[in-house]
């Protein structure tokens, strides 16, 4: 249970970043990745993941 | 140019800088009108106001000449997605807001001003601006402006904002002292921003269509209130957008002047399908030059409009209209940095002279403008300049022309049209000769400091007339010179007639 972002398509801008609300994102070799350990899919945070919720570029913040 | 009573050019400070030089010519040869000390304050201004806007080029016309800004790309998240705006795309070629080559760290932000300061005298504004929203992305762009305000106190601070954020922000922006805001409204009729915004992301949610537009619409009202309420500056840009809100906009002028926002900037969509963005891939068309005009012309009388804004870079440095961004990448940055004040103070201190002069001889030029006004006529003319509001630039390598309006109601700037450089390594090339006068659409006249015959008979075969009649006098100054010559022929040609 996590989501992923394509490094090809991520713009780098770090929205998720700062809206996940448990910290599993992190800038790493130019892009941003999600850890799958610490991803709850917001669950029992959010109705909705905050990382697909913000990001600029359709389908590139998806369910892994 | 020595023997020209006018003529300390502002350019001569870009490398190296010879202030002592500069003074003398300050002090002799026909300014001895600057030494009165007047102030360039316009006379509808309050002290307080013509403070907090003499050096900030995007928010005085008359500042623009001699004041110069910087944007950093230090907050790039966004909150919201606009149709004209495409987050990929990046390109050192382009000009455009959003527009940025590299995005930095603010210690980078930081090393990178302090480089800019040293070496650019003109240097008075901070600003952010894309790409993404600067309150949004907001710890960054926070630590930006502390880290400057903590080493170049003077700088003015500035941030361009979607509205969306803004509110929530409004406290710590005052308690920072950033005194100018811009805020891009382009609707405040939801229906037209179901059409301009797909969606926006507020309180950990995407919202879409009428209603996204609607939390913008109020979000962005309720910012701007905030500001002036705070005695901050606010301006509004508005993206013009041909039959989607270009009209609509005549609304938008009226709810933002009614709220106390101080500038209106009207800029006009660019659009193009290599660009990526949802309105360039679905062929909507930006206005022309002529139909911005137009729809300024009929803004006139509301809210104060802005008509010198140059749609600059997020990464832009320099003078409006002369970027030098690519001086300043990351790469040639030095590790330390220390800020010296040396040339920016000395560089001020001409300046005001300059200024008053300039100012002066502008309302000379406009109170004849008025009296030779009789026969109603009008020209519409360009200008070549390098900065100091005069005419200092070569037709040949201008990259833009300034564009003033001459009629009964004075002389006035009323815009810029961008172009290619005609002299490239001294070959003048007929292609571009013929996109330059396509952007000089409507004109009736182009001064410059020199103009080849070549380019001069191209220009009168296309009914524009070229000429270096007036090279280096204030640009005020020569148009009010030319009204009255157009006017007697004007006049000559009814007698004949």
């Amino acid at each position: 249970m996590a989501f992923k972002i394509i490094a090809s398509q991520c713009t780098a801008c770090g929205a998720c970043e700062f809206e996940c609300p448990t910290a599993a994102i992190k800038f790493k070799n130019d892009t941003y990745i999600i850890d799958a350990k610490t991803c709850t899919e917001c669950d029992g945070h959010f109705d909705t993941q905050q990382c697909a919720a913000v990001c600029p570029v359709p389908k590139t913040c998806v369910k892994a | 140019m020595s023997q020209q009573p006018f003529t300390i050019s502002l350019d001569s400070l870009m490398t190296p800088i010879d202030f002592e030089a500069m003074k003398t010519a300050a002090t002799s040869g026909g300014c001895s009108t600057s030494s009165c000390g007047s102030s360039a304050k316009p006379d509808d201004l309050d002290e307080a106001t013509w403070d907090k806007i003499k050096d900030h080029p995007c928010y005085s016309e008359e500042a623009h000449h001699y004041f110069a800004r910087m944007h950093v790309a230090v907050a790039p998240a966004c909150n919201i997605q606009c149709n004209y705006c495409n987050r990929k795309y990046d390109c050192a070629n382009e000009s455009r807001p959003g527009v940025v080559s590299e995005k930095l760290t603010p210690d980078e932000a930081r090393r990178k001003v302090i480089t800019v300061a040293n070496t650019v005298p003109q240097f008075s504004v901070l600003g952010i601006a894309g790409p993404g929203d600067a309150c949004y992305d907001w710890k960054k762009s926070q630590a930006t402006f502390a880290a400057i305000a903590r080493e170049i106190p003077d700088v003015k601070l500035c941030i361009s904002t979607n509205g969306l954020a803004l509110p929530d922000r409004v406290d710590e922006l005052a308690n920072m002292n950033v005194d100018h805001v811009t805020i891009t409204i382009n609707m405040v009729d939801p229906e037209i921003g179901a059409k301009i915004y797909p969606w926006i992301y507020f309180n950990k949610k995407r919202y879409t269509g009428v209603e996204a537009a609607t939390i913008l619409h109020q979000r962005q009202m309720l910012g701007l209130e905030m500001l002036v309420a705070r005695g901050i500056l606010v301006k509004v840009n508005s993206v013009m957008i041909p039959g989607v809100n270009d009209e609509h906009l005549i609304e938008v002028n009226r709810w933002v002047k009614e709220r106390g926002a101080f500038l209106h900037n009207v800029m006009p969509l660019i659009s193009d399908p290599a660009h990526g963005t949802h309105f360039g891939l679905t062929g909507q068309r930006g206005p022309t030059a002529m139909e911005l005009k137009a729809l300024q012309d009929k803004l006139e009388g509301g809210a104060k409009l802005m008509r010198h804004c140059r749609q600059c870079r997020a990464d832009a440095v320099g003078l409006l209209g002369d970027d030098r961004g690519q001086e300043f990448t990351l790469d040639q940055l030095p590790e330390a940095v220390v800020y010296d004040p040396s040339k920016r103070a000395a560089y001020r201190e001409i300046v005001a002279e300059e200024r008053g002069d300039h100012v002066r001889a502008k309302e000379k030029a406009i109170a004849a403008v008025k009296e030779n006004a009789g026969d109603g006529h009008s020209i519409l003319v360009a200008v070549a300049t390098k900065g100091g509001g005069r005419i200092n630039e070569h037709f040949g390598h201008a990259r833009e022309f300034q564009v003033y309006e001459a009629s009964t109601k004075g002389v006035a700037f009323v815009g810029h049209r961008r172009i290619d450089a005609y002299c490239m390594d001294g070959f003048g090339e007929d292609a571009t000769l013929d996109a330059t006068i396509a952007a000089l659409e409507g004109v009736t006249h182009v001064l410059c400091a020199k103009v080849g015959d070549c380019p001069k008979d191209m220009l009168t075969a296309a009914g524009i007339e070229a000429t270096d009649a007036y090279a280096y006098e204030y640009a005020e100054t020569a148009i009010s010179a030319l009204y009255a010559a157009t006017a007697s022929d004007a006049g000559q040609t009814k007698a004949v007639a």
